[in-house]
């Protein structure tokens, strides 16, 4: 390139923007946002109506497929599959929100104090960090479920914590290449705290790279979930969540398809929708990106 | 001129930004001939690195060649495809880049990266390849080729990085060689050096070379042609001294007078003693820790002293790694002296905690790029320093700022913008507003206009004199570009490998010269002075 500035106002006329209508929102945001406030709806309205008691067995009509009365099919022990959906969204939802918001907050605190101090405090911090990293999530999140116990607000803390160390990592990674930039030195010319340095300059830049690390953490979180269900610490029994729905599906996999399949499309339609919702977030917090 | 006597030949070329974008080159028409050295000359944007890479197939997505002929030796380089175009790239036009430090792949060694092309283009075996390599090596004065070979780029300095990237080039015996910028990003020394190599290297080969620059006193000493461009046109072409002598197009003329000259500079103000004193000052950078945690300390100051008057400026000139912004950053605070003492106003700010003097002394950074928050409105950002001036109710800090925007030459109504939404002058203007707005008695200014146009500097220079004049700040003015600090400083001290060899008045310095480095720095810079007629032509050395 011939300078510092290389053809940048060139290039960016180049590739104007998708045509919207003036003042929509991104298809993302658009597409995100709305499947995101259905899912939220319908565990909204999980709590005021389901069209059977999710929790009443009724053997004589289990495992029936989809019909007028069960539109989506009964499990093993006739429970009706979609008010287990309608209250397990409920569950499921605001595990994975409480997970990733734990994981989020410790490990933005963290990651900023190791980059932007250094020295012992992040060699210390990070040689603990790098330690938990190298336990698998699901393990961590099991020994500390074996510690506390299940429960809800079980899996989020150990979830919360298994998660922790990735978002140090990749939050500390923006801080020390966010310290070097001339503005924080700026900052620090002018007069300003260490402290004010770090919320007002450089925690507002990190956002871009937490906005898409969180998103994708949403996915984990839900899975996992089911995991730790599967393996019998989640959410006990009889109350539902999608992951201990999709987990307690599989003996029927062959003979009661539906089972499976309507908890893992709701497990899919909220990563979906969260994952767009994220990106329209990161681009709509981006004064660059604003027109 | 015969056709047989055109190397490369550009006839009409125009290239469009994606199908229907604007034009990025417009109807460009030029030609080289073997052996000739011509240049592209004009500011970020004038499509010159364009029109360069078309030669040679390179442009990025979404540009591409919508008219016009270029012809190689007689061959047509639009329509000779890709396979057409490898066959070419590298065997007869060779590239150079402008970025020395990303130019060369550092999972590679030197050998591995210089021997790429030969095995490419050549039937030669290992060993002759080898042998090729040593001996190119050794051509362009690196000693112990061998060693060199087996090394990888971080171990070299961008000055060499740069040697070796031209010597990898020009060991196939290009018919042609483009040259992007090759030296913008090395100090004075390092470029002057990297462009003696380059000339030797192809006048010994008989290689023409399209030199692309944005430095008209560099083009003035090395090019035989000229063609100036400006928003993808050809505004003016000749042999360089048509276009020094007698400059035709007004933007020419433009960019000539931008070139900064020794001016008239305004008094200083009548005062007792210095506003800074720096006293036998020492600074270490740490090394990288070793296993242990023990650091190896590196001295890159040494015993440096001067003294700034207030209201006065004072430049720090010396190549890249001389010290010079490390001390410049230690006036501020930014960094903690071993040794010495660094006196404002006769009180030592490394002793007391010294709120004063924070506050009385700023900054201005090189790059405006990444000294501004992009998460910040401007306003916002010219009232941050305002946070620390007490007795400033809001109306009055918003009348502030409003008048710094005014002072710097930019509207109110920059106010609520973001610095994305600014051109690099503008932003830089910005930081300079950052640095003044609290009306501070001393600012240091490091390397403010290297990283903008030509045109830009100069106006960015104008506005720093007026602003000094106005508001009566001394300034420590870091720089290797010599003919700017001949403008504006009252005294020059020259620094090599973090000693002061030189201080004194700028006439001084630049008439008569003491040290031997300061005489090889002046000698590597090449100012343009201007003729009675109107004309140009490059200074004679005065020493």
């Amino acid at each position: 390139m011939s300078s510092n500035i290389p053809l940048a106002p060139l290039v960016g006329a180049a590739s104007p923007p998708v045509k919207r209508p003036r003042g929509w929102p991104a298809a993302n945001a658009l597409i995100g946002g709305g499947l995101l406030l259905v899912l939220i709806a319908l565990a909204l309205l999980g709590l005021v109506w389901t069209p059977f008691d999710p929790l009443r067995i009724d053997l004589l009509s289990r495992l029936q497929g989809p019909s007028v009365l069960h539109w989506l099919g009964t499990d093993e022990f006739g429970r009706d599959v979609f008010s287990r959906l309608l209250i397990g969204a409920r569950t499921s939802l605001w595990i994975s929100l409480l997970t990733v918001s734990v994981a989020v907050v410790a490990g933005t605190l963290i990651g900023m104090l190791a980059g932007y101090l250094r020295g012992w405090t992040d060699r210390l911090l990070m040689m603990f960090n790098d330690a938990l990293l190298a336990f698998p999530g699901i393990l961590m999140a099991l020994g500390i479920m074996a510690i506390i116990g299940a429960s809800k607000y079980g899996i989020v803390l150990a979830l919360g914590i298994a998660y922790t160390p990735s978002v140090v990592r990749v939050v500390r990674g923006t801080v020390l290449s966010l310290r070097e930039l001339e503005y924080i030195e700026a900052s620090r010319v002018i007069g300003n705290s260490e402290l004010y340095t770090m919320l007002r300059h450089i925690a507002p830049n990190c956002l871009a790279p937490l906005c898409v690390l969180a998103t994708s953490m949403f996915g984990w979180a839900l899975l996992s979930e089911s995991a730790l269900s599967f393996l019998g610490l989640g959410v006990p029994p009889p109350a539902a969540t999608w992951g201990n729905m999709l987990a307690s599906s599989r003996p029927y996999i062959a003979s009661a398809p539906w089972l499976g399949i309507f908890p893992g499309l709701f497990i899919c339609l909220a990563l979906l929708a969260i994952n767009l919702f994220g990106d329209a977030l990161r681009d709509r917090l981006d004064p660059r990106m604003r027109k | 001129m015969s056709s047989t006597n055109v190397l490369l030949s550009v006839e009409n070329l125009k290239i469009r930004v994606g199908e229907h974008g604007p034009l990025a080159v417009d109807d460009l028409s030029f030609s080289v001939a073997p052996g000739e050295i011509v240049a592209l000359v004009g500011e970020s944007g004038s499509g010159k690195t364009m029109a360069a890479r078309a030669a040679i197939g390179l442009l990025p997505l979404p540009m591409q060649v919508c008219g016009g002929r270029l012809d190689f030796q007689g061959r047509d380089l639009v329509t000779a495809g890709t396979a057409g175009l490898r066959a070419i790239r590298g065997a007869s036009i060779g590239m150079v880049f402008q970025e020395p430090m990303v130019s060369l792949n550092p999972a590679l060694k030197i050998g591995q990266q210089m021997s790429e092309a030969l095995e490419l283009h050549t039937d030669l075996n290992a060993g002759q390849i080898r042998e090729r390599c040593l001996t190119m090596l050794r051509r362009i004065g690196i000693k112990d080729a061998e060693r060199c070979l087996e090394a990888f780029p971080h171990q070299f300095s961008g000055g060499m990085r740069q040697r070796i990237m031209l010597a990898s080039v020009m060991l196939l015996r290009p018919a042609l060689l483009i040259a992007d910028e090759p030296t913008t990003a090395l100090d004075c020394l390092a470029q002057l050096d990297v462009i003696e190599l380059m000339l030797e290297l192809t006048r010994e080969q008989g290689t023409a070379i399209l030199f692309i620059s944005h430095d008209l006193s560099l083009v003035a000493r090395y090019a035989h042609k000229v063609v100036v461009m400006r928003h993808g046109k050809s505004v003016e072409q000749g042999t360089i001294n048509e276009i020094l002598l007698a400059p035709k197009a007004e933007y020419t003329r433009q960019l000539l007078e931008a070139l900064p000259r020794r001016g008239e500079l305004a008094a200083l103000p009548a005062s007792n003693g210095p506003l800074v004193e720096v006293d036998q000052v020492c600074i270490e950078h740490p090394g990288p820790p070793s296993f242990w945690g023990k650091r190896q300390y590196k001295r890159v100051v040494h015993c440096a002293s001067l003294a700034i008057a207030p209201g006065e400026t004072l430049a720090l000139v010396g190549g890249s790694g001389s010290g010079k912004t490390t001390l410049g950053r230690s006036l501020v605070g930014l960094i903690k002296p071993c040794a010495g003492a660094i006196r404002f106003k006769g009180v030592d700010i490394l002793k007391a905690a010294n709120r004063t003097h924070r506050l009385q002394c700023q900054m201005i950074f090189q790059d405006p790029y990444s000294s501004l928050n992009p998460r910040m409105r401007i306003g916002e950002i010219l009232a941050e320093p305002l946070r620390h001036e007490p007795g400033l109710n809001a109306a009055q800090r918003r009348e502030r700022v409003a008048q710094t925007l005014r002072d710097v030459g930019l509207g109110e109504q920059f106010v609520e913008r973001f610095p994305h939404q600014l051109s690099g002058g503008q932003r830089q203007r910005v930081a300079i507003g950052r640095a003044l707005v609290r009306h501070p008695q001393l600012v240091i200014a490091d390397e403010p206009i290297s990283a903008l146009d030509m045109t830009i500097q100069k106006q960015i220079l104008e506005l720093f004199e007026r602003l000094q004049a106005q508001y009566g700040f001394a300034c420590l003015f870091i720089s290797h570009d010599l003919a700017a600090v001949e403008r504006i400083a009252h005294r020059v001290a020259v620094m090599h490998q973090g000693e002061v060899v030189e201080i004194g008045a700028r006439e001084q310095v630049f008439d008569y010269p003491q040290h031997p480095y300061t005489r090889q720095l002046l000698a590597a810079a090449s100012p343009l002075e201007k003729l009675a007629d109107g004309g140009y032509r490059l200074r004679p050395a005065s020493f």
